[in-house]
């Protein structure tokens, strides 16, 4: 059975290889978007030292990391399952010896290796000789930053499902996928660190699983996270990860009962 | 005229799609707003650890920004055509278009109209109120006609680049991930364009304008900068017609070569 699922992971890369000129303006989309934010950070700085915590050289790497993570726990498996959901073919996967939902986790691990492989890497490159970003030395920094860049694609995955899911209910979860994406890109602290949020918003932000895709693991590897509060760090990821299999599991239960094509 | 007609006839139709799908449309308004407020919460932290952005003060950013949000959501209106490409070519669609008598452009911009988005321009239009009379700007009636000119150019930038963008789909045979690309620049024409370097504020105010939708025009309003930004503000219509001049000539053109996706 496993091997299926493994099958799975394979078929998206290569599915995903053969669109791979996409990723050409993908890497450069980010490059901008990392170099726009460099600017605007810089301006920000003016000629303080510090901000919140961050140097200017903390902060430079911590937006080129952040984006960079982006392009690798990035997915559209919300959309997906929405459309499966719609034109009625998830009816079809329903009745296949298989975990639907953990099919398109295993899709979502494809097209995310295929984007470290050929964006992430290539990309953090290219803006290494842009922008003077500095990465840490430390191989220990950089293991416990792939397991937790993990676990980012993991919670981001799990987010993405269950909004997937909620078409069961809503018909049409276009205005829901959007307010998505929304959240998860300023919550998660890919535009601004949460250490710069307000007090209380800040206070919010540490109960919503939203920090653990990119500020935690950012944080560890800019060096921001002292390093006797890694684990605990780390900690948060996994409690999340296991936390959100209980509304997905829920949704998911509620959701089969529901199931009505809508034409097709 | 029968322009106008075609237009009610479509807004109908759409109200009766979207009233299939009622908590959508809510929820759609919701994230809208929220979107938007998204890119305020960005400003409002940012001047929570700096006074000034390149020499803008707080009220002054978030104005660019409420200037910002009128002529996007009238844009965003009319011009959701964002999968204009998977839709039309990829899936053919455009076929069904071109055997109609009025002209495609319209046609498929029609098809996709989505007023909700006008609902942004609205809280755009009281941002502005607020910041005018917190900055305590002089106000005159001649400024209210000008703001129309300004919003009405930058209306046609935004027109013009996306259409540009949308007719590129008729030269290249692979759905381009050029859309998303523009999407982010458009965001970096709201800030003081002065922070960038010298490049980037070439190609946001001549190359890809922009900062005609955001910076430029508001300075209008504003107090006078070191860099006199308020100079160019009266271009933006000028721009705005070129822009969409440009975006017609090369969708018009692109509509010719179009050969249809088979299958």
């Amino acid at each position: 059975m496993m091997s299926a699922y493994i099958d799975f992971i394979r078929i998206r890369f290569i599915m995903m290889l053969a669109y791979r000129v996409n990723y050409y303006s993908g890497i450069i989309i980010y490059a901008i978007n990392i170099g726009a934010y460099y600017f605007l950070w810089q301006a920000i700085y003016g000629d303080k030292e510090t901000l919140a915590g961050f140097t200017v050289t903390q902060m430079t790497t911590y937006v080129a990391v952040s984006w960079m993570a982006r392009a690798f726990y990035f997915n559209n498996l919300d959309r997906e399952i929405a459309n499966e959901i719609r034109d009625g073919s998830v009816a079809v996967q329903l009745i296949r010896p298989y975990s639907y939902l953990v099919v398109k986790m295993m899709q979502g691990f494809g097209e995310g290796l295929f984007r470290m492989l050929l964006f992430m890497v290539p990309g953090m490159i290219i803006v290494c000789f842009l922008f003077p970003v500095k990465l840490p030395t430390d191989p220990m920094t950089w293991l416990i930053y792939l397991v937790m860049l993990f676990f980012s694609f993991l919670i981001n995955s799990q987010i993405n499902i269950l909004t997937g899911l909620f078409a069961f209910f809503v018909e049409n979860n276009e205005g829901m996928m959007r307010m998505k994406r929304v959240m998860v890109d300023l919550f998660s602290g890919v535009v601004v660190p949460i250490a710069f949020f307000p007090g209380w918003l800040s206070a919010i932000m540490q109960w919503l699983p939203f920090q653990a895709i990119t500020y935690l693991p950012s944080s560890v590897f800019t060096g921001r996270t002292p390093s006797d509060q890694i684990l605990q760090v780390f900690g948060i990821q996994v409690l999340w990860f296991v936390g959100l299999l209980v509304p997905i599991w829920l949704t998911w239960r509620a959701a089969r009962k529901r199931l009505f094509v809508q034409g097709g | 005229m029968r322009y106008a007609s075609l237009f009610l006839e479509y807004i109908k139709n759409y109200a009766k799609t979207r009233l299939t799908y009622r908590a959508d449309f809510w929820i759609e308004v919701l994230s809208d707003l929220l979107f938007q407020g998204m890119n305020l919460i960005f400003i409002l932290i940012v001047f929570q650890h700096t006074p000034s952005l390149g020499g803008w003060s707080e009220a002054e950013v978030v104005f660019v920004y409420g200037f910002f949000m009128i002529p996007y959501g009238v844009f965003s209106t009319f011009f959701s055509i964002w999968n204009f490409s998977e839709r039309y070519i990829v899936k053919g669609e455009m076929d069904r278009v071109l055997t109609r008598p009025a002209h495609s452009l319209y046609q498929v911009l029609l098809e996709n109209v989505d007023p909700p988005s006008l609902i942004g321009s609205f809280v755009g239009a009281i941002i502005m109120v607020l910041c005018w009379t917190q900055l305590g700007l002089p106000f005159e009636i001649l400024d209210l006609f000008v703001l129309m000119l300004l919003i009405l150019g930058a209306v046609l930038i935004y027109a013009g680049l996306y259409t540009a963008l949308s007719a590129i789909s008729f030269y290249s045979d692979a759905p381009t991930g050029i859309v998303p690309l523009m999407y982010n620049i458009q965001n970096y024409g709201r800030y003081p364009v002065n922070i960038y370097n010298k490049m980037i504020r070439f190609v946001l105010t001549w190359l890809l304008p922009f900062a005609f939708v955001g910076v430029i025009p508001a300075s209008y309003f504003l107090e006078k900068k070191a860099d006199d930004l308020s100079q160019l503000a009266l271009l933006t219509p000028v721009m705005g017609i070129i822009v969409f001049s440009l975006g017609l000539l090369l969708w018009n053109h692109g509509v010719k070569r179009y050969r249809g996706a088979g299958s």
